[in-house]
Parts: C-alpha cells; structure tokens; sequence
C-alpha cells in the first residue's frame, strides 16, 4: 500500500485494516491527529483524504490505499502558519490544543469547500463532531469565521526554542 | 502475501495481512457475492463507523474481512419512479437528497465526517450498539415501502425491509434497497439528546400511500419495525401494541413508549390522518 502524506510518498506495511491513525502516528510518526476517544466521536484525529475531512480512527489504511494525505502538518510551519492556524492564535481558540489538529483540519477543509467567507451556522455543522473540553467553542467559531474572511493577523512573537534547547522536529512536515 | 486470494486472475485483491487475518477487497458486485459466500466467518465492512470503534475496543477481531468500498454498491439511481440505493452509498449522499423523509433523517446520524463515510446498508444491518439503538434509517425505510434486495445462503432475494430486519440476516449481504418514489404527505419525528453524535430516544416514520398508510419506527431496540396497529387503527396510543422498547444508556424503555404516543400522535397530525 501506498500514502503521500502531505506531499511526500510512503510505502505502508502496516496490517490492511490498521486504522490510518495508527499508520500515521506509529509507522509514519506524524503525530498530529490525537488517539482520542478512538470511536469516532470526538474529531480529534481527522486528517483529510484527497481533500475531504475524514476520521483516521475509523478508517482502516487499505480503504486509502493510494490516497494524498493532509494532517495539520502539512497545512502550515511554525514561521508561516496557514490562515486557520493564525486565526486560532489571534483568537485564542486554543488551550490544551489536544482537539485543535482536527479542528483547524476540517476547518481548513470547511473554508476550502465555500470557498470564501462562511457564517456560524456552517461552522457549527461542519465542527459538529469535534470537541473541545478546556477553550469552549465561541472563540473556534470566532476563528473559523475570522479566517474564512481573511481577517487574520500574522503571527510573529510564536516562541522559538530557548538557548540550549533543542529545535522541535515536527515529522510530517513538508520538507 | 496473496494467500487469501479465492478467485483467479485480477478477479479479487486479497491480502494476508499477516496476522491470519485477511482483507477481501471484491471489484464488482458479483465478486462481492462470490467471496461473500454463505456469509460463514465474514465481517462485512462497508463504512467502518460501527466496526473500526469495536476493533479498537478489542471486541472484534476479525478474521475474514469483506471490503465492499471497491465492489460498485455505492450508486443511488432513479429509474422512473424508483429509486434504488447501493448498500454502500454514504449516509451523506441521502443528507443532502432529494427525498425529504430520508434527509430528514439522515442529517440526524453522527456528524460531518462520519455521515460521509456511514454507508445506508450498514445502517440498516448495524446491531445495537454498547449503550445504544442504531438503524434509524429503518424507521424511514419502512414508511416508504422499501424493498431490501440481498444475497448470500439461500441465493438472491428481495423483501420488504421489515422483513428483511425481522428475519434471520446471518448469512445475507445486503446490495441494495429500492422504494418507489412517495406521492402522498408524510412526517418524520425524531427525538434525542442533544449531542452530535446522540443516538436516537425514538423514531418514527409514516407515509400516506394512497388510502392507507405506513409507519414504522426505530431507535427503540435493536432493529426498527413496522406499526401495524396505528396502520389500521390511527391511534396514536396502540403504538405502544407495535413495539417493545428497550432499556439502554440513552433513555429508558418506559420514557421510549411514553415518547412514542406522543411522537406518533404529532406524525399522524401532521399527515392529516388522526
């Protein structure tokens, strides 16, 4: 089986019915879509599959064989964030940030798919199956509206590594 | 590894994936049939909503896996006035439908991500859940005069989708279910918690076919039924005669059967039929 990850191409040897989560955090150790409730409730492991949002808990890796896949890693880096991710820092729509990689996925995902500015209601639908037990939901919606209306304030002051610290390697990323 | 693979040629992809267990990925509906079989030691997997969940957990550990994703079951087509669903079309697609009744009830199931990937098959054959009633697509079916039509121990097959729900389906694989196209009134009544993925209190369905009509109901226990009772009677309180809810995670069956006068009472309502 075959995935390109956010752009680059990978040989899967995982079992066929491994869910993709899996195949992305342990064979690929991309580690953004979050092991959360594993059910399919909870929205925090969806990555998109050629474009489309879907659960990488309850999608087992033969299903995608072939696919691209896009995890938050491959949406923005550190020094330029993508506009949904800026839009959750301006906004503060983040705490924990256990749910935010799904979140800001079908968020993205949302923005792409109306193709400008979206209003609450489309947020609530296409949000409805992620949660956020710390932030609460009014500053995601915030962000999500912001972001799909280009309202976004670059972000510069994101916190670099300290002297003697290492650089965090983010696997996944595009190179 | 091929060792799984049952037919010859490019007929199958089947893969061992090691683990004495194997993945059967059929590209055609009749490959699908073939390697189905008499249904014996196969975990049909259309979308992965209810299976992948009970992998996780460790409930289910299948050992012979039947992909349908690449077998052409996935196509809804109206052929006059029938329209016929593939066991494989998402959830999504009646979502966002033509059919009132079906939309209607299929924007209720899960959220987003999973509605595009929940198969209207699985739906209907999906059992209860740990804690909760699934199939709320029967409730819809039911009122339509929906036919199942299915394969597998026994050959060929196409029933009513209550009988289909009622009988023994060990051994069936459903390919398709196909209703004529509704010309009377009809209501759809819903009730659940309000969570995006809440499973349903009670459901219940009812379409005006001609002089008669059709109710059915689901969300009540572990597959939907057909009222019979209300049928004829057009009180709302024998609903009570059709069905016998269950106690589960997400109401009680003596909240289920008070709830179902009242949500049969506001469906027969609003067909103008009380």
């Amino acid at each position: 089986m075959r995935l390109t990850v956010n752009g680059r191409e990978h040989e899967i040897t995982s079992a066929p019915l491994t869910a993709l989560l899996h195949v992305l955090r342990d064979e690929l150790e991309i580690t953004s879509p979050k092991a959360g409730c594993q059910q399919g409730g909870c929205g925090t492991c969806t990555v998109l599959v050629d474009g489309e949002p879907r659960r990488s808990c309850l999608t087992p890796v033969v299903i995608v064989d072939g696919a691209a896949i896009t995890t938050l890693e491959g949406l923005g880096e550190a020094e330029e964030l993508s506009p949904v991710q800026a839009a959750f820092h301006n906004k503060y729509a983040a705490q924990c940030g256990f749910c935010t990689p799904g979140m800001v996925v079908a968020a993205t995902a949302l923005i792409e798919r109306k193709g400008g500015a979206v209003d609450r209601d489309d947020v609530l639908e296409a949000l409805g199956g992620h949660y956020c037990r710390c932030t609460g939901y009014v500053k995601i919606v915030d962000a999500v509206m912001a972001a799909s209306r280009g309202d976004v304030e670059p972000v510069a002051d994101l916190p670099s590594p300290g002297e003697g610290e290492p650089d965090v390697l983010v696997k996944g990323s595009p190179a | 590894m091929l060792s799984g693979r049952r037919l010859t040629g490019r007929a199958a992809q089947a893969i061992n994936s090691g683990m004495a267990a194997e993945a059967l990925i059929p590209n055609s509906v009749a490959e699908a049939v073939e390697l189905f079989g008499d249904g014996q030691g196969v975990t049909v997997f259309a979308g992965g909503t209810t299976l992948m969940p009970e992998i996780a957990a460790g409930r289910l550990k299948p050992v012979r896996t039947l992909l349908l994703h690449r077998s052409g079951l996935d196509e809804l087509r109206v052929d006059g006035d029938v329209v016929r669903i593939g066991a494989t079309v998402p959830v999504a697609v009646l979502a966002d439908g033509d059919d009132g009744l079906l939309a209607r009830f299929a924007r209720e199931i899960g959220d987003l991500e999973v509605r595009a990937v929940a198969t209207v098959g699985g739906n209907l054959c999906a059992s209860a859940g740990v804690g909760a009633q699934r199939g709320d697509l029967g409730a819809p079916l039911i009122a339509l005069g929906a036919r199942v039509r299915s394969d597998g121990k026994g050959g060929a097959r196409t029933e009513p989708v209550e009988d289909f729900l009622a009988g023994d389906r060990s051994g069936r694989l459903v390919l398709e279910i196909e209703y004529d196209k509704p010309s009377g009134a009809w209501s759809a009544q819903t009730l659940r918690r309000r969570h995006a993925h809440s499973y349903s209190v009670a459901n219940v369905a009812i379409c005006v076919d001609g002089d008669g009509l059709r109710v059915g109901v689901s969300g009540i226990g572990s597959s939907a039924v057909r009222a019979r009772t209300v049928e004829q009677s057009r009180n709302a309180e024998d609903i009570v005669k059709d069905v016998d809810p269950v106690d589960d995670a997400v109401a009680s069956a003596a909240y289920r059967a008070k709830m179902l006068v009242v949500l049969t009472r506001r469906a027969l309502d609003e067909v103008g039929k009380a």
